[in-house]
């Protein structure tokens, strides 16, 4: 269907957004020699490799033992180090939370956790590891910055801003090939939201893959005469206030759109902004409080109405509201 | 700092025992059991053995490290931190109240000198130590890092991680400890949670292990991380199995797990302060 459309931006390579992270870390590793890798056993899947094969003393094979890797991370600050560690999502969060959460949140340590695989996209393997609950576990960790790219470019540059961010911070990306549609020279600010398309009917908050999605839709929308702005929330925490009120300001509606639960995801988040500054309809593209299963992304996107025609609906919906 | 006679390093013990239970008795909780009973280690370790600044940095480039992992016995560790000058001995009166940097577990937010990790969740310590030792290696910085567990933390998973991990990687300039004193909160350990043979399974897992059989006499406790001290730098990592007792010092306290998580009254607090010489001054 993309291919019909006359979309604000177009892409002529997909490459996976996890390929971003990997080859993030590896200049990042040229540029400071206090960046370091740990990884539990997902090399190759994490693309942490030439990483690893430039700097093999600055790189930690765990093994499969995720709470170990997240308090070596935690010591390795202690003396200046800025650990990068590297495992699918799931293992990142739910399966460490509780190491997080002392040895990294509370202890303020400078630990980018960089978790691949993320969301239902991550396709065949199915729901034990298609996490969508990470992002509202990160959020509501104290210190925490919390940051979902949505493509191989962004992903490159959030990873390289790491570096120069003092404290903990979530890293989020994906499995799946995707279009690349953000520049490669991007100058990525960590809570600061990009405005991918002006409109004037439609707020749509993206982030992610569903910023893709979030520009099909658009397109889609604008052929049927709705102008749909399109944000393109990197950073869930901390979010950009400003961006979500000047928006909504001007199109008085909104929809969110994440490849997570809508119960603790950006969606709640964006909630919060307008319910104590400027109450106004929002809907939730997002998982609903059920688990994924095997399957392709496609088809994944399509039967948990993630992909760009839900967000076509709940944008139709959002604006009826008004 | 100078380093101390066996006379001074006993003095001080005694004064440090006082703080603590007249810290846990103040706000009338705490965990001095286990705090007594370790009360020879960390003595011997920041009086004596540790070469550490007092004047925090929170990175400690070119010092030893020491990380707590079982954090509940924080007020033996705030006890010792302010008698090496870390932080004044009058804030010990603000032990677990409102606002302080003496924070119930240990913690970073509020600053304290000396704290540079969180710890009270267990099995945590050991992996963080460990993380420290290779920042230190690739520093190429020669000193020391120490961490202390309980045995009952020997039962989270984590810590066994963390075992295999530091012997693959040869951290060989970590000192880990366990105070060994077979308690924990809901019993002895043997029957809470047999931990069977720990000197065995830390040999079988890579790792040098020492006994101390006598924790709670400082002249052990010397010799025994001495002993440590010479097997470092040899690609193994080192343990030090602390047979102590808890709640040594104090009479009625001694050799249970009663007094774990428990604090003395008016009449126990004067009865345990009368068996212990006020050396340096209370706070």
């Amino acid at each position: 269907m993309e291919k019909t459309l006359d979309l604000k931006f177009t892409y002529t390579e997909k490459k996976d957004t996890r390929s971003g992270f990997g080859d993030g870390l590896l200049e990042a590793g040229r540029n400071n020699p206090n960046v370091v890798g740990l990884c539990a056993d997902l090399i190759g899947s994490l693309k942490m490799g030439a990483f690893q094969k430039e700097f093999p003393d600055r790189f930690f094979q765990t093994g499969i033992a995720e709470a170990n890797m997240i308090g070596l991370a935690a010591g390795m600050t202690i003396g200046g180090k800025i650990p990068f560690t590297g495992t699918f999502a799931n293992f990142s969060t739910g399966r460490v939370y509780d190491q997080i959460r002392q040895s990294i949140a509370y202890s303020e340590k400078n630990v980018k956790i960089c978790a691949s695989h993320a969301g239902l996209t991550l396709g065949e393997d199915g729901a034990t590891h298609q996490i969508l609950e990470d992002v509202g576990m990160m959020k509501m960790l104290p210190n925490m910055t919390v940051i979902v790219p949505c493509d191989y470019n962004q992903t490159k540059a959030a990873t390289l801003a790491l570096v120069d961010h003092h404290g903990p911070a979530y890293l989020r990306f994906g499995r799946p090939s995707w279009p690349i549609f953000t520049p490669a020279d991007q100058k990525f600010e960590i809570g600061k939201a990009i405005k991918m398309i002006e409109g004037k009917d439609v707020s749509i908050f993206a982030t992610g893959h569903l910023v893709w999605e979030a520009v099909v839709a658009e397109a889609m929308l604008r052929e049927e005469g709705i102008s749909a702005e399109v944000i393109n929330i990197h950073t869930i925490k901390p979010l950009d206030e400003a961006a979500i009120l000047e928006s909504v300001g001007k199109t008085r509606c909104a929809v969110s759109a994440e490849e997570h639960q809508v119960n603790g995801g950006l969606g709640d988040s964006i909630a919060q902004v307008l319910a104590k500054n400027m109450p106004s309809p929002l809907e939730y593209i997002g998982v609903n409080d059920s688990f994924g299963e095997s399957g392709t992304p496609t088809q994944l996107l399509e039967k948990y109405g993630l992909n760009a025609e839900n967000i076509v609906k709940a944008a139709k919906k959002a604006i009826s509201r008004k | 700092m100078e380093k101390k006679s066996i006379d001074q390093l006993k003095e001080i013990c005694s004064q440090v025992r006082r703080d603590c239970l007249r810290m846990v008795h103040a706000v009338q909780s705490g965990h001095p059991g286990a705090a007594l009973g370790l009360t020879e280690y960390f003595v011997a370790l920041y009086f004596h053995e540790m070469e550490h600044n007092s004047h925090f940095n929170m990175d400690g480039h070119n010092e030893d490290l020491f990380f707590l992992s079982n954090g509940h016995v924080s007020a033996l560790w705030y006890s010792v931190l302010a008698r090496t000058g870390y932080f004044s001995t009058e804030e010990l009166k603000t032990f677990r109240k409102i606002s302080s940097r003496l924070q119930g577990h240990p913690a970073t937010e509020e600053g304290l000198p000396g704290v540079r990790i969180a710890s009270g969740s267990l099995g945590q310590g050991l992996s963080v130590a460990i993380g420290a030792a290779q920042t230190k290696k690739l520093n190429k910085d020669n000193h020391l890092v120490y961490v202390m567990m309980g045995d009952g933390e020997q039962q989270e998973g984590q810590v066994w991680e963390a075992a295999m991990y530091a012997a693959h990687h040869k951290v060989d300039n970590l000192i880990a400890a366990i105070d060994y004193n077979g308690q924990q909160i809901d019993g002895p350990t043997e029957k809470v949670m047999d931990l069977k043979n720990l000197h065995a399974k830390y040999e079988a897992f890579g790792w040098d292990v020492i006994d101390v059989r006598k924790g709670n006499d400082i002249e052990e406790v010397l010799k025994g991380l001495e002993k440590a001290k010479s097997l470092t730098g040899k690609g193994k990592p080192v343990m030090i199995l602390l047979y102590t007792e808890m709640g040594y010092g104090v009479d009625f306290m001694v050799g249970t797990h009663k007094w774990h998580g428990v604090a003395p009254n008016d009449e126990q607090l004067e009865n345990a302060l009368g068996q212990l010489k006020e050396t340096l001054g209370d706070y």
